[in-house]
């Protein structure tokens, strides 16, 4: 990739004996929207710290618009937006005063930028006199996302946007991402949510300290090796258990009322597990093949 | 509707006002026995108002409240011990260890010495953590965390387990095994009534309701509601009864 606009070659970073970072490498171009997806403790945040400036690697490089993050990290935090997951508002201030503070701060005033944050700054401007702890969650990240963006950088960290928000904002929040990289800011991402991979271009999927696959999403449901069964009937907690038990499957997995079972293409027959389940005591039996999705995917990387 | 069924939890006009703003708006539903019910919204729907109330935490402004056959109002200590409660955000102390996390569970619901070491022993069996019962909770992986944390909320066998968001950030397999858990929960008996922001994880309940604006917009089953909404999936359902009101 030429002139990646954040460049990561071999990092690892420990604390203690906890390998947070191992030998992690990737490139994300220009106006890119990359997401990384993983649980809790995979690594997600030491990474966007490192990226950030903020927490040095014990071994690699990395570069955020061919900027250094050791030796130039005080260039990068002019062009840096920088969401946290943890905190990134002043709770006792108000919406208004947060964010004229990070205008100041980078040394602008809210007008001069005004255009960027306008389509998501007008949601939550009737309330720009509330203070921001007085705000619902997703009115919250709205409010991050604007302090993030309000000295026009041209990359932007957000450390789990959505986590511990309700569905209806995780969607409107997505909407805003997609509108945003139309204006070519390079957007790292990260989340917990499996079901939002699907709404970045490109994404890695970490675990553990390591990533396991980087794809387009279309392409990580391509590689799929295993064929994919939605199975159903009245009784799903005992379905799962029924279906563990039967030859030759590799994987049984919940999905709503449906569980998904996994096994090597064409050694099972629809019919054989249809008796089979007859024969368990299930009732209303439903089985149709599908394609899988991340979550699929990736639960067959974490048992690979 | 079956005439045996057996109410844990009945809610009636339930109101809860913090100064002029209406977090509960005249609430009414009621939990069945063993049932798994979830309870869904959008972030400040109220949710967390209603639970803290049904928990013995808070006072409602009005309204007739019984948990457990018990009045929320007189018998809040009754309550407590009839109750387990597990949250996303606080379940066990990071700089005691596993064992003394269970310790101190089962010590506070007044389980006797005796019954505290066999069901300490039978819970980290179960859990597979034995050779992890003295390491300091801060050292164990957030899976294993929040399934003690969900044991030991139960572990003095309470008639209902409240669940504020127990998922939220696990990996998709720990997710599954931790709803494993639950089932088995609700089959021993126990009620769970249980928050997520997870949609497939509301098809995992007997039935649910959804709170919008401090109001009770919708209760049914999973498979009901999706007929009533003419939905594919829970997400759907969710989507189209919250997305009305947004910006609030």
């Amino acid at each position: 990739m030429e002139n990646p606009s954040i460049l990561v070659r071999n990092i690892s970073r420990s604390y203690g004996t906890v390998k947070a970072l191992d030998d992690i490498s990737f490139e994300v171009p220009k106006g890119e929207l990359f997401g990384f997806i993983g649980p809790d403790g995979a690594g997600k945040t030491t990474l966007f710290r490192i990226l950030a400036t903020l927490v040095l690697p014990d071994k690699g490089v990395a570069s955020v618009e061919g900027l250094d993050v050791v030796k130039d990290f005080k260039k990068i935090r002019k062009i840096l937006g920088y969401m946290p997951g943890r905190f990134s508002l002043y709770m006792d201030l108000s919406v208004e005063e947060n964010l004229s503070f990070y205008a100041t701060i980078f040394g602008t005033t809210i007008e001069q930028n005004y255009d960027l944050i306008k389509d998501i700054y007008c949601q939550i401007e009737p309330f720009k006199t509330r203070r921001a702890g007085n705000l619902s969650g997703g009115m919250k990240q709205k409010l991050a996302l604007c302090c993030a963006l309000i000295h026009k950088p041209a990359v932007i960290f957000l450390d789990e946007p959505t986590t511990g928000v309700d569905a209806v904002s995780r969607v409107e929040f997505w909407e805003m991402l997609r509108r945003l990289k139309e204006s070519n800011i390079t957007i790292m991402v990260s989340t917990p949510y499996m079901d939002e991979a699907s709404l970045c271009d490109r994404v890695a999927l970490i675990q553990d300290g390591r990533i396991m696959k980087i794809s387009k999403p279309e392409e990580i449901i391509a590689d799929y090796r295993f064929q994919l069964w939605a199975v159903r009937s009245g009784k799903s907690f005992e379905l799962l258990k029924d279906l563990h038990k039967y030859p030759g499957v590799r994987s049984v997995q919940a999905f709503g009322q449906s569980a998904h079972i996994a096994f090597e293409k064409s050694i099972l027959s629809m019919e054989d597990l249809h008796k089979y389940l007859i024969q368990t005591g299930h009732e209303n039996i439903e089985i149709e093949e599908i394609q899988p999705n991340i979550e699929d995917c990736f639960m067959e990387l974490m048992i690979q | 509707m079956d005439s045996m069924v057996e109410n844990i939890i009945t809610v009636k006009n339930l109101v809860k006002k913090f100064g002029h703003f209406v977090a509960n708006d005249h609430l009414n539903f009621e939990v069945r026995k063993g049932e798994i019910f979830g309870f869904l919204g959008a972030n400040g729907a109220g949710k967390t108002t209603a639970i803290r109330i049904l928990c013995g935490l808070s006072y409602p402004t009005s309204g007739e409240v019984k948990v457990g056959g018990l009045d929320i109002y007189s018998q809040r200590n009754d309550i407590k011990r009839n109750i387990g409660y597990m949250s996303q955000k606080f379940s066990l102390y990071d700089d005691l260890t596993v064992y003394e996390n269970i310790r101190f569970y089962a010590g506070i619901y007044g389980l006797s010495r005796k019954e505290i070491s066999t069901k300490s022993a039978m819970l980290m069996k179960k859990l597979g953590l034995e050779d992890a019962k003295d390491k300091l909770i801060k050292d164990v992986p957030l899976g294993w965390k929040q399934k003690l944390a969900f044991s030991v909320a139960i572990i003095h066998d309470p008639k209902i387990v409240f669940l504020d968001e127990p998922t939220g950030g696990v990996d998709p397999i720990t997710r599954r095994q931790f709803w494993n858990l639950i089932f088995e929960a609700a089959k021993d008996g126990i009620t769970v009534f249980v928050t997520t922001h997870y949609m497939d994880e509301a098809e995992y309940c007997d039935r649910v309701t959804i709170m919008v604006d401090g109001k009770i917009a919708a209760l049914d089953t999973p498979s009901a509601l999706k007929k009533t909404y003419s939905a594919s999936n829970m997400n759907d359902v969710f989507l189209k009864l919250a997305r009305v009101k947004t910006v609030a």
